[in-house]
């Protein structure tokens, strides 16, 4: 192919001392830098380029923008598969891969076509009544069978690992379309000095003007435009963003916007493929034009078969040439484009109107006639036109239909608006205020002419200005034709044959009348019965057709039967751009532990909890299990010392003459009566009286508290308590803060803890539940005697930067004791022998009693969740309480998340006693252990209890017992 | 005896891609002070979004009744505000050149037009918190907590090269 069909000297956008290779199909294609990928086709004579949605028929290029229901087509790059990409949308580029969707077997000999013979078994509703029984059919065999055929385009099966990206901006004034209207708005508002942000969807701004090319100011259209934009272009309130669609509206002034950065270029290296912007503007306006609408005549979806404007853009911009065309049109904007390209030279084989218009053109005019069918396999050959003579039929290798203008109001509908009926227009068009913040300008809102989309582009900016309390500079509106729109509408032409209305979604005439006829008569029920609008274009040559055709069948008129919901985007929003940097680790911050380096360098596997990635344990040589180390761990640190990081609990400092008050208010248990160098453990509960937290809190001055809290509620608990301060108590002398992130703190668990901390030249006089200051080889830090693991143990702190350095040296230490670091798998070990609870345990429904703590609720004053945690459904017995589970047969393994059955009942939800929270295998006691939650637990210890683990199909019996597994007296933590 | 040695929260700084430069910075002693309610302190106190020069050093409105006082040693308040040691709780990067607003925008839904020069906000830094100190119309410094350093190092880098790469379109 060698670009048979251009025109010599013609295409605004072309370079065509730029030829590009791409290829289409396996097939190598050439066209020029600044074609797409529609345009390029055409131009080598290529007018089928997609198969349909549910018939597979054969299907062209309808229009040039991003609106074509039809031109579908998949776009490959390496392992990246982009399906529904718009021909018409997608710039060619050297090496640019693309090919065909929707089809088995090759595009003109699509296997599936099948479809298209069967198409009177496939009306609306066909999945609806057709795979109704045997209803277990429908998941195993019907849906995937259907799956199978229908839908548009396939995808890779990889992960989308392109660079997306996302990005705000934030302007005095948003102006979307640059096209008469918008350049116009845009031109007045920067010259008054508001920051401008001008936003559009083409390569080129300057819309209908660079296709219609009508003279504005003595200039041509794109001469005008070009001018315009350069001015606007030079000035530094302004930004200009081409290749971007504005493609929602949301709260506050906030617009999405995708913009196509790097889809054009050969190879884009670091550059976004498309940048998801978030446009933050103090006011808008939308001049976003107009989009043309076919007229459903049968047969209308032959590859040929075009709008009148695509046609005219993609002879203006690309050079294309339609050959003999056929106009097929019911207003004046159609017999305008038909004189239009006349004067270019294109030959108008018929221009074929249904109204009673004067023939005297320099082409031949059919009026009172409509088109009533088209021939042609692969693409039009000839159109039928059926007039008072009878029906002619007319060769010609494109039909353009010019079925009126829809406003392309989508916008303003984004939240719940609905735009009204306009008769002479016979259009919908937005009424003001439907977004707050939001004015429309020019076509968008129904003025069709040049010079009125000038004139209201400068009027509607001058309002907006002075809402932004600027003044509007004198902005003189150039020259241009301002001819009037009249229409007869026409929306379906019905002379047997399927007429088409949504070529994306395979939607016909008949479908919506067929939904009418069976009761789904409102416009919402019929969209869904039959498909219409629901396909990538969301029906946007297809919508207003729709209703006007349901309005007929139901006979209630278009404004009575209204409008679907035009929803955000605008445009297919792909998810890789909306959700820019968040793959993989990108979802969430990494929090990393000051030993983290050092830990992975020891091999230790890294597990995730509140962000921060802790070591799950430190494995020997020969160790190949987690079991392995995780034993040894446990064992060293009951028979040794072990350390491990314990920064990640959260810290928040309490500072104030109320602080101890605070904390009895927010704790359960007195925190007043603490005495400065001595720590006591805590329980929160929610307002609701449930269980929020614990921790421990230390009294480091007379004013001056340091509350711990678990990893995983650290900003929970902040939050709380930031709260509580602020809702009940703002006027007490307290002020908390986080210093989580200000000390790096690792525990020191074991018999021989004593002795490291001697040979780090720390004196270890501290009693149990103690705290105190140390220097550190001249660092000042903390020094708190508590246990996690049941062993003697202490926790030192030293300001962060020191975190790195100090774990080193007690690796040295611990080592030199016999000792070893240990992971969160050891740690939970330890605790689980000793019955400490965790938020496995503390899930946000236990209360107090039901963890066997119910006595650490004062009764002496009141804290937050006191009185809730009275309600009666929170005391009653009957409630599940924390127990211990140990297996009947001391080999048997247990596994958390199983559910607690008497021995010989059935395990139904009703016979449920209980479930399991924590098992851990105990090296100390030579058995699993598990903790979890029964019904009046602790009046029936020593009874025997069957654990039934569903999804593991795991069956045990356990016996109840005490949480606290080993050394229930504390004699060994208490030294 | 131990030997303790401080480190540092950032292992890829400095870094320059484009026209946008990121380096890691010590802003000298970092003090949280919180009034209590009624307290009089013997120095002024920043408004929500105030940067207030203090001695040798500088006093940045940080949150609701707090602020930072940075690169100075804090004074005796005892009685008037919590004062509470934040040194070691963040990590300070200073982001800039002609790009910084861009790369600034891949990350932040900060308007800069209402963050001049001199100013301080409390915003996020893609899912980062941070606390954000504009010293000049193209420098920008950032604070999160330090344990994100990595992640923030990972976000700048990559919106860094994402805008210097829009250069080939020009």
């Amino acid at each position: 192919m060698t670009q048979t069909h251009r025109i010599p000297g013609k295409g605004l956008l072309i370079d065509r001392a730029r030829p590009v290779r791409f290829t289409f199909d396996g097939v190598e294609v050439q066209g020029f830098h600044g074609d797409t990928l529609a345009s390029a086709l055409l131009a080598n004579g290529q007018r089928m380029i997609a198969r349909s949605f549910k018939y597979h028929r054969p299907r062209g290029v309808m229009t040039a923008g991003s609106e074509d229901p039809s031109a579908l087509v998949e776009v490959l790059e390496g392992s990246q598969q982009t399906p529904n990409v718009r021909a018409t949308t997608q710039e060619i580029h050297e090496g640019l891969t693309a090919r065909s969707q929707n089809r088995i077997g090759s595009l003109r000999h699509d296997l599936l076509a099948v479809n298209d013979w069967l198409a009177p078994f496939f009306s609306a509703g066909f999945y609806y009544k057709t795979f109704m029984w045997p209803r277990a059919f429908w998941e195993r065999l019907y849906e995937p069978a259907i799956r199978r055929a229908a839908g548009l385009g396939s995808l890779s099966g990889h992960h989308d690992v392109a660079v997306y990206e996302k990005a705000w901006a934030h302007c005095d004034l948003l102006v979307i379309g640059a096209g008469p209207a918008g350049l116009m708005a845009a031109l007045t508002a920067a010259r008054a000095g508001a920051e401008v942000i001008l936003a559009d969807e083409d390569v080129r701004m300057g819309g209908r003007l660079l296709s219609d090319q009508p003279a504005v100011g003595g200039l041509s259209g794109p001469d005008w435009a070009a001018r315009t934009v350069a001015e606007l272009a030079a000035m530094p309130n302004v930004r200009l963003m081409t290749r971007t669609t504005v493609t929602g509206a949301y709260d506050d002034g906030t617009f999405g916007a995708l913009e196509r950065v790097g889809l054009h270029v050969p190879a884009p290296g670091d550059l976004p493929r498309e940048c998801f912007w978030r446009i933050v503007a103090r006011r808008a306006i939308l001049a976003a034009g107009a989009l043309e609408r076919p007229i459903a005549h049968p047969d209308n979806d032959r590859p040929g078969v075009m709008l009148a404007s695509g046609l005219v853009s993609h002879v203006a911009k690309w050079g294309v040439n339609p050959g003999r065309v056929v106009i097929f049109s019911n207003n004046d904007s159609g017999l305008a484009t038909a004189r239009h390209l006349t004067a270019q030279g294109i030959e108008i084989a018929a221009y074929v109107d249904p109204r009673a218009i004067p023939v005297t053109e320099d082409f031949p005019v059919y009026a009172q006639a409509t088109v009533t069918g088209t021939r042609g396999r692969h693409g039009l050959r000839d159109v039928a036109v059926t007039h008072a003579g009878g029906t002619s039929m007319i060769p010609a290798r494109t039909l353009a239909l010019a079925g009126g203008w829809n406003p392309t109001l989508h916008l303003t509908c984004h939240m719940n608006g609905r735009p009204v009926w306009e008769e002479s227009l016979a259009a919908f068009v937005p009424k003001p205020g439907m977004v707050p913040g939001l004015s429309v300008a020019g076509a968008a809102r129904g003025r069709f002419s040049t010079a009125a989309c000038l004139a209201d582009g400068v009027e509607v900016a001058g309002e907006v200005l002075r809402d932004l309390s600027l003044r509007p500079k004198k902005t003189p509106v150039p020259e241009a034709e301002d001819a009037p729109y009249a229409i007869a509408p026409l929306w379906a032409v019905d002379a047997g044959g399927r007429a088409w209305l949504d070529f994306a979604n395979d939607v016909t005439t008949k479908d919506v009348r067929l939904a009418a006829q069976e009761g789904y008569a409102s416009v919402e029920h019929m969209k869904r019965y039959t498909t219409q609008g629901m396909a990538p274009d969301q029906g946007k040559s297809s919508n207003v057709a729709a209703l006007a055709v349901l309005a007929e069948a139901t006979g209630q008129g278009i404004p009575a039967t209204g409008t679907t919901t035009y929803r955000p985007p605008f445009v297919p929003v792909s998810i890789g751009a909306l959700g820019a940097g968040g793959r993989a680790e990108g979802f969430a911050p990494q929090r990393l532990l000051t030993s983290d380096a050092k830990s992975r360098a020891m091999g230790a596997p890294m597990i995730e909890a509140g962000l921060w990635y802790r070591p799950s344990y430190f494995p020997r040589a020969g160790e190949n299990d987690w079991r392995t180390a995780c034993d040894r761990e446990v064992a060293q640190v009951r028979e040794a010392v072990g350390t491990c990081d314990v920064s990640t609990l959260g810290k928040i400092d309490v500072q104030g003459r109320d602080a101890a008050r605070f904390l009895d208010f927010v704790y359960t248990n007195t925190m007043s009566t603490l005495k400065p160098g001595r720590v006591r453990y805590g329980l929160m509960l929610r307002e609701d009286g449930f269980v929020m937290d614990d921790g421990t809190c230390a009294r480091l001055a007379e004013d001056h508290f340091l509350v711990t809290t678990t990893t995983a509620a650290a900003g929970l608990v902040m939050r709380h308590m930031d709260f509580v301060h602020q809702a009940f108590c703002a006027d007490w002398d307290v002020r908390l803060i986080s210093v989580t992130e200000a000390w790096a703190q690792f525990a020191l668990a074991g018999p021989k803890s004593r002795a490291v901390l001697a040979s780090l030249g720390i004196r270890a006089d501290l009693p149990f539940m103690g705290c105190t200051h140390i220097d550190l080889g001249g660092v000042r830090a903390r020094l708190f005697r508590i246990s996690f693991s049941g062993e003697e143990g202490y926790e030192i702190a030293v300001p962060t930067r020191y975190g790195a350095s100090l774990f080193e040296a007690l690796l040295s230490a611990v080592h030199a004791e016999g000792g070893c670091a240990y992971g969160m798998e050891a740690l939970n070990v330890l605790r689980i022998e000793k019955g400490f609870i965790t938020h496995a345990e503390i899930h946000g429904r236990v209360t107090a009693d039901d963890v066997g703590l119910g006595r650490m609720v004062s009764a002496k004053k009141d804290c937050i969740g006191k009185a809730a945690a009275h309600r009666p459904g929170l005391t009653e017995p009957g409630r599940e309480q924390l127990v211990g589970l140990m297996p009947v047969n001391q080999g048997e393994t247990l596994s958390a998340g199983a559910h607690l059955y008497n021995e010989r009942d059935l395990a139904t939800r009703e016979n449920n006693q209980g479930y399991v929270t924590s098992v851990a295998p105990s090296p100390t006691l030579g058995c699993w252990l598990g903790l979890g939650f029964v019904k009046d637990g602790r009046s029936r210890m020593g009874q025997v209890i069957r654990l039934d683990d569903g999804l593991r199909g795991h069956k045990v019996l356990v016996e109840i017992c005490d949480p606290v597994f080993f050394d229930p007296e504390g004699g060994r933590m208490r030294g | 005896m131990v030997d303790l040695i401080a480190d540092k929260p950032f292992q890829g700084l400095p870094l320059s891609i484009g026209r946008a430069s990121v380096e890691g910075m010590d802003p000298g002693p970092v003090t949280a002070i919180q009034p209590f309610p009624g307290a009089t302190l013997p120095m002024p106190f920043p408004q929500a979004g105030q940067v207030l020069a203090q001695g040798g050093g500088r006093l940045v409105w940080a949150g609701r009744e707090t602020a930072f006082l940075m690169g100075e040693a804090a004074p005796d308040l005892a009685g008037l505000a919590g004062v509470t040691d934040q040194t070691d709780g963040w990590a300070w990067a200073r982001l800039s050149g002609p790009d910084m607003a861009a790369v600034l925008a891949r990350l932040c839904p900060l308007d800069l037009r209402a963050l001049p020069v001199g100013t301080s906000a409390r915003t996020m830094l893609t899912h980062l918190p941070a606390i954000v100190i504009r010293t000049a119309p193209e420098t920008l410094e950032i604070g999160v907590f330090r344990s994100m350093a990595g992640t923030l190092e990972h976000e700048l880098s990559a919106a860094m090269r994402a805008v210097a790469a829009r250069a080939s379109l020009r």
